[in-house]
């Protein structure tokens, strides 16, 4: 600790000495929120932040006063940098950064697309494995079966059925979480619209109570549209 | 519109890319002159400085490591320099510094606050303040670097930077008020 640290005397305030870096927008969400609280609270700690926001004003207005360096400095670099051996690309620029790199050239909305895409193959996946494992366990299955084979074309079970589609911003792990919650299968899709065919339940379920289970299923915030199969 | 990110271009500098530096330059040379400015109070120096600050990044670019921000790495690297070059000068260089940055005492501190509004006076008693003094509050209000990110730079603990911090700021609080300004605190 330097001298200039050491010239205390009384016991600092946890709080208040995070007052600078509040100002500054650069605490953690956790401790903003404390400071927060405490100023709420406390009209004289509230009083001295006035003072740190034109500290912070002040430093701002004085450093933004100095201006710029001149070319000269540009210059000097660039004429050093060009007297410099000319590098060859460094095979050790590992994969991550390349991929880093290759992710940084997409805009967001391609990202946003390719996310979603992502997230639909693993449904379909999903549903596909699924969907196997359910005739195979069921033993209605009497031969070999690719696990390529197309969901949509799932053999006809006895249930109840429903049809469905995922909300955009649903991930992998809610919409299984969804699905082994209500004990729900995928049996087709998806379809025209990102729609899934899924079994809600393995009886023939009484009208009034498939709406109702509908209903109830429509309140998940993975689902953006659940409907009813006549 | 989507920048590339400063991790992006050191990784470009590190295979040789021209552009990238420039454009690193571009982003940051101004923010790092003015913390060495501040700190070697020599406009000349600090354009030298920044020359070096950037060479070594141009050399040093495949050792980053990207545990910091590039820019935290850039003032780390320009305080180091700063610090050297004011190792170099004489005593008598820096006094003479020190006497020209101080606020002039001479006009009774009424006469001194009717001359300058408050933000004025502020502003020059920032001047005023010990470098150490002076760097931990730019990096702070206007580098906006976060307390791990000022230990980083300074290469002091956490709980240092809070309380260095802390009497920066009770320093020129008493550098107010010999000049007229009492704002009741500490």
């Amino acid at each position: 600790m330097n001298a200039a640290d050491n010239q205390a005397g009384e016991p600092l305030n946890e709080i208040e000495e995070l007052l600078p870096w509040h100002a500054a927008g650069t605490l953690s969400r956790r401790d903003a929120a404390r400071v927060e609280e405490a100023l709420a609270r406390d009209p004289e700690l509230a009083r001295r932040y006035e003072l740190v926001r034109e500290e912070l004003e002040g430093t701002i207005h004085l450093n933004e006063s100095l201006g710029a360096p001149s070319a000269r400095a540009s210059e000097a670099l660039f004429a050093k940098i060009a007297a410099e051996p000319r590098r060859t690309a460094l095979p050790s620029l590992n994969l991550a950064a390349r991929l880093s790199d290759f992710i940084a050239g997409f805009s967001p909305r391609t990202l946003a697309y390719a996310a979603g895409a992502a997230v639909l193959a693993i449904v379909v996946q999903a549903g596909v494995i699924g969907g196997v494992l359910v005739h195979e366990h069921d033993g209605t299955s009497g031969g070999f079966r690719t696990a390529s084979a197309p969901a949509t074309q799932a053999p006809v079970e006895t249930g109840t059925y429903a049809m469905i589609r995922f909300a955009p911003q649903a991930s992998a792990a809610d919409i299984t979480r969804f699905l082994e919650t209500n004990k729900l299968t995928i049996a087709g899709g998806p379809m025209a619209g990102g729609m899934f065919r899924v079994r809600v339940a393995v009886t023939g379920l009484p009208k009034d109570d498939l709406a109702r289970l509908v209903k109830q299923l429509q309140s998940d915030k993975a689902v953006d549209f659940i409907a009813t199969i006549e | 519109m989507q920048t590339t990110s400063d991790e992006v271009l050191i990784g470009r500098i590190a295979t040789g890319d021209r552009l990238a530096m420039q454009v690193l330059f571009a982003r940051h040379h101004v923010r790092v002159y003015r913390f060495v400015l501040r700190l070697v109070r020599n406009e000349a120096t600090a354009e030298d400085l920044i020359s070096e600050v950037f060479l070594d990044v141009w050399r040093q670019a495949g050792k980053f490591e990207g545990r910091s921000q590039v820019s935290t790495w850039l003032l780390s690297i320009a305080r180091f320099k700063a610090l050297s070059a004011m190792r170099k000068r004489t005593d008598q260089e820096l006094d003479d510094e020190t006497a020209e940055a101080v606020v002039d005492n001479s006009d009774d501190p009424e006469v001194s606050l009717a001359k300058k509004d408050k933000g004025e006076v502020l502003r020059q008693c920032l001047t005023a303040l010990s470098p150490e003094h002076r760097e931990i509050i730019d990096l702070v209000y206007y580098h906006e670097k976060s307390v791990d990110e000022v230990a980083a730079i300074v290469g002091i603990p956490e709980a240092t930077v809070k309380t260095r911090m802390f009497y920066a700021r009770k320093k020129l609080a008493e550098i107010l008020k010999q000049n007229g300004i009492d704002r009741g605190w500490p």
